[in-house]
């Protein structure tokens, strides 16, 4: 008997059956995947006069330029938010063994979120009209800076009518797409979500800006060592750009097709700090440990259920404390049996798109129950009592498993979603 | 500079090219934009402004209904080069 037979679970099951991603560590979900196995560092220097003069001159830019996947007169008619997003939706829905399928369009629908948006179309234009007038400014600008760009180009590929949403919690975004693709299917507009994230600002404003609030790391001459959730040495964030893709779908629906399952969407959970400050953690975790509850007690599970926490840990000071501190709040005495983990440490902070690659790294490390490691954690933080996996992956136990993917944003924004076994 | 209608039409057909992946071959005199050739509004407002900078003319935006045709077009930027 399954933990959600216990829960009599009257709800819609919602499972994920396909991923599709572009990230600083590999151009595809696999390569990505296996890159984070494998401990690899996807930051690196900015290449770029534009850099040198910055304080901050590294980022985790993508492994794979999309120009190299996509058809050239395509791509000039999309931001790189959206660029980076088909890239994805493409693989996901291919991996989900929906090339050929017909699905009803009314019943699918789209959640793909950004913290940003079409901010370097943005930027680009402003420097092209002020260099050469306004009759320069291209007639596609605006579909392509507007921040549902991605969503909406996806939604068209793919012939989504169900509803085509683009959430914002900064930060958070990227899980908050899949909370809302969750409630979608389980409120029975939909059969089949294409859910994600997607950001792409690495630009001189938004590095200086970060670094400005004193949020980026500017370890300059060690970028790959930069990115080091809970270690002593850690100094900000590093950032990253990319996008992730999940299908998610009834689990009706995708045993009707034959799909094969990844693991349960089981639960979501989303608060607010409500706190006083906009853009500083809740040193209590209080927010950030009622979001992981909600998740637990959506998914019908508790904390004894659970194996696994992908942290939001992005590697700044007070956050990845406050976060070690709901964990444990939130598990109690359960914290033994739990690993967690930061891929953050590799791939660098994706924004609004890191709770989407960082679902799909949950989703399969519960499919093949095992954890990738967090790196340059040399020197833990003596505030820090979790068992961070280092090193090699750790494999997870057999039988029913939960795991959690935790990301908090800017504005007090906070997500935990509940993964499950099948 | 006064370019001849030959060099005008296969600059037009690069731009064609460059924005809408048009085959250059296909970009024709006969050929209408919108009905031969498939190229939608806003791509269109592109080719213009491309077309302008390349040629150094001037083409009003009340003026781009009148170009149906690629041969439109290169009369219209041949006679406002001249």
């Amino acid at each position: 008997m399954s933990t959600s037979d216990i829960h009599g679970d009257r709800r819609t099951k919602v499972v994920v059956t396909g991923v599709g991603a572009t990230t600083p560590v590999g151009g595809t979900a696999p390569s990505t995947w296996s890159a984070l196995l494998a401990g690899t560092s996807g930051v690196r220097t900015l290449e770029g006069e534009w850099a040198i003069d910055l304080p901050v001159t590294f980022a985790a830019t993508v492994a794979v330029e999309p120009s190299e996947v996509l058809d050239r007169v395509e791509a000039r008619k999309l931001d790189r938010t959206a660029q980076f997003a088909m890239v994805a939706a493409r693989e996901a829905w291919a991996d989900a063994g929906l090339t050929d399928v017909e699905l009803d369009p009314e019943r699918l629908g789209v959640s793909i979120a950004t913290g940003i948006g079409g901010a370097l179309t943005l930027l680009n234009t402003w420097d092209l009209m002020r260099e050469k007038g306004a009759r320069r400014v291209s007639p596609h600008t605006i579909p392509m800076l507007m921040p549902n760009c991605a969503a909406a180009n996806v939604g068209i590929e793919f012939k989504a009518r169900a509803g085509v949403h683009t959430p914002v919690a900064a930060c958070a975004s990227g899980a908050e797409s899949m909370a809302q693709g969750l409630e979608m299917i389980r409120s029975g507009a939909a059969d089949v979500v294409i859910v994600g994230g997607t950001e792409a600002c690495i630009h001189p404003l938004p590095l200086a800006a970060f670094a400005a609030m004193m949020a980026l790391s500017r370890r300059n001459d060690e970028p790959s060592r930069a990115s080091r959730p809970w270690d002593k040495g850690r100094d900000g964030f590093v950032m990253g750009e990319g996008a992730a893709v999940l299908i998610i779908e009834s689990y009706e629906h995708a045993k009707a097709r034959g799909a094969r399952m990844y693991a349960e969407v089981a639960g979501a959970g989303v608060t607010s700090d409500g706190s006083d400050s906009l853009v500083q953690p809740d040193p209590t975790g209080a927010g950030a440990s009622r979001a992981m509850t909600a998740a637990l007690v959506d998914a019908g599970a508790t904390p004894a259920d659970v194996v696994h926490v992908n942290a939001h840990a992005t590697s700044t000071p007070q956050g990845d404390i406050a976060e070690a501190l709901a964990i444990r709040t939130t598990l109690g005495d359960s914290i033994d049996n739990v690993c967690v983990t930061s891929t953050k440490s590799m791939t660098g902070h994706l924004l609004g798109a890191a709770g989407a690659i960082e679902s799909i790294a949950v989703v399969l490390a519960i499919h093949e129950r095992r954890v990738p490691p967090t790196i340059n954690l040399d020197d833990p933080d003596d505030e820090v009592n979790l068992d961070i996996v280092t090193g090699s992956p750790r494999p997870l136990r057999d039988g029913p498993i939960v795991a959690l993917n935790n990301s908090f944003g800017f504005g007090g924004h906070n997500v935990a979603l509940a993964f499950r076994s099948i | 500079m006064a370019q001849s209608e030959q060099e005008i039409l296969s600059g037009l057909a690069e731009i064609v090219n460059e924005i809408t992946g048009v085959a250059a071959a296909d970009v024709q005199s006969d050929k209408s934009f919108t009905d031969d050739l498939d190229i939608d509004s806003l791509s269109m407002v592109e080719v213009v402004v491309a077309a302008e900078e390349k040629f150094g003319v001037k083409i009003p935006d009340d003026e781009v209904k009148n170009l149906r045709t690629v041969g439109d077009a290169v009369s219209f930027i041949a006679k406002a080069g001249a």
